[in-house]
């Protein structure tokens, strides 16, 4: 386990200390949000009214273009092949690295998130929603998108073909988080079954995820 | 003949040689008899002549899950056994699975259009299909960015079993979730709701979709493995020269 708390902090650290760290991600959901008012004009009850879906799409598309660097540095750098023939299994040395960069791109989404939402006029309650259900959506958000950087990386390209990748799987995640906020908001439904089937979404992926993207990194890089 | 013997690519070659004339005649045959059928089969009572448009509609989208299906046995295939045949198997059919799946989505949203007065909603399966079709896009795009086949093989089967995991979800999505698309009515508990005089048409239609699944596939991989040849012939060429 140690190792694997190694490979963790190491990454961890990597991202906060160099290349902008954790506000890149954030920053660009700041513009992302920034932006919805701009194409829509800004009528405050109808950003009112979309605003959570907003809010998640531009989690979701934050996370997952901060995933294109993932394996790269690793692979150019040969840290990549240390941790392919390790003694740590490579399913979970990839973990840690997803793991850390859920911490450092995911999370600070979910902490700003409710500051995003004041410029959109969401209402307190349902900013709560759509915190907690970034909260528990975000993590499948990142190790669907590690199957998708492991496969571009044996392959050396990098971008749109990951997004191409990756976007149709998170369809799920994002209906799932998006009606349990419509739920929590005016909704007929109540908020518990959408919310848990998008916590099912998000374990579900968190074992697929790494033993799928080992497998890909173990057949593209021998 | 063992499925290992058809690691020889010689051999699988001498195969479609013999087969694939049958086929096609097979093919030709299931289609003029299916379509006379489809053509000679009585309009529903509600929905007229449309219904016409069933025949092609269901075959296309039973053969693009099929194909997928196809897919998945062949990236395990590729990533369990490494049978040569196998990533030749999966990239022959990622076109066609896309254009089946084209298919299903150009005629169900032709007959929704008359039907529930929309080309388009976004209900459970109509997306899920529709997540299908992106799926077949991104295969496909993984065989086009990538510079080396046999890589580009594995990372494609790597996504087409994550992407597997759609397939349940679009053939229970009508079960699962209330839908403006109608619910499962042919594989039922207790028999189909189809009147017979337009199911027997209908699997007349399957039937000939799926012959021509088969013989596009097979004609696809021969062409797949002949470029392969040309390939490593231009290479060695290349050397040479």
């Amino acid at each position: 386990m140690t190792a694997f708390n190694a490979l963790l902090m190491r990454d961890i650290r990597l991202t906060m200390r160099a290349g902008g760290g954790a506000l890149m991600g954030a920053l660009f959901f700041l513009i992302v949000v920034t932006l919805v008012p701009f194409a829509l004009g800004p009528d405050l009850a109808l950003l009112g009214r979309i605003g959570p879906s907003i809010l998640w799409l531009g989690a979701l598309l934050a996370s997952l273009l901060a995933l294109d660097r993932l394996f790269t540095s690793d692979f150019e750098d040969g840290s990549l092949d240390v941790l392919l023939t390790g003694s740590l299994p490579l399913e979970l040395a990839v973990t840690a690295k997803a793991l850390a960069h859920w911490l450092t791109t995911g999370l600070p989404l979910v902490i700003v998130a409710p500051v995003l939402g004041l410029l959109l006029n969401i209402e307190g309650g349902a900013m709560d929603a759509v915190a907690l259900t970034l909260l528990a959506g975000t993590p499948a958000l990142t190790f669907i998108g590690l199957i998708g950087a492991a496969l571009s990386v044996t392959l050396r390209r990098g971008g749109l073909l990951l997004a191409v990748l990756v976007m149709p799987l998170t369809v799920p995640v994002l209906i799932f988080g998006v009606s349990a906020t419509n739920a929590a908001v005016s909704g007929p439904v109540p908020f518990g079954p959408p919310f848990t089937i998008l916590c099912a979404l998000s374990l579900m992926s968190l074992v697929i995820g790494p033993f799928a993207a080992a497998t890909a990194l173990r057949q593209g890089l021998e | 003949m063992a499925l290992i013997d058809l690691a020889n690519p010689t051999r699988f070659l001498d195969l479609v040689r013999r087969v694939l004339p049958w086929l096609i005649a097979a093919t030709v045959i299931a289609f003029a008899i299916g379509l006379t059928m489809a053509m000679n089969a009585p309009d529903d009572y509600q929905q007229g002549a449309t219904v016409k448009i069933m025949f092609l509609h269901v075959p296309a989208a039973w053969l693009a899950m099929l194909c997928w299906a196809l897919m998945s046995v062949a990236a395990l295939g590729t990533l369990v056994w490494r049978h040569p045949l196998a990533d030749v198997a999966g990239k022959a059919a990622a076109p066609i699975g896309a254009a089946l799946t084209f298919t299903c989505l150009v005629t169900g949203s032709l007959w929704g259009r008359p039907m529930w007065g929309t080309y388009w909603v976004w209900d459970a399966r109509l997306t899920s299909v529709l997540v299908l079709f992106l799926l077949y896009l991104g295969v496909l795009a993984l065989y086009w960015t990538a510079e080396d086949p046999n890589r580009g093989a594995r990372a494609a089967a790597v996504l087409v079993l994550v992407g597997a995991i759609n397939l349940p979800i679009i053939k229970f999505s009508v079960d699962w979730w209330n839908t403006l698309h109608q619910g499962e009515s042919i594989f039922r508990a207790g028999g189909p709701e189809i009147d017979p005089t337009i199911l027997r048409p209908l699997f007349a239609m399957a039937l000939a979709f799926l012959l021509l699944f088969v013989t596009l596939h097979l004609a696809a991989m021969r062409n797949e493995i002949l470029r392969r040849r040309v390939r490593t012939m231009q290479m060695m060429q290349a050397q040479t020269a």
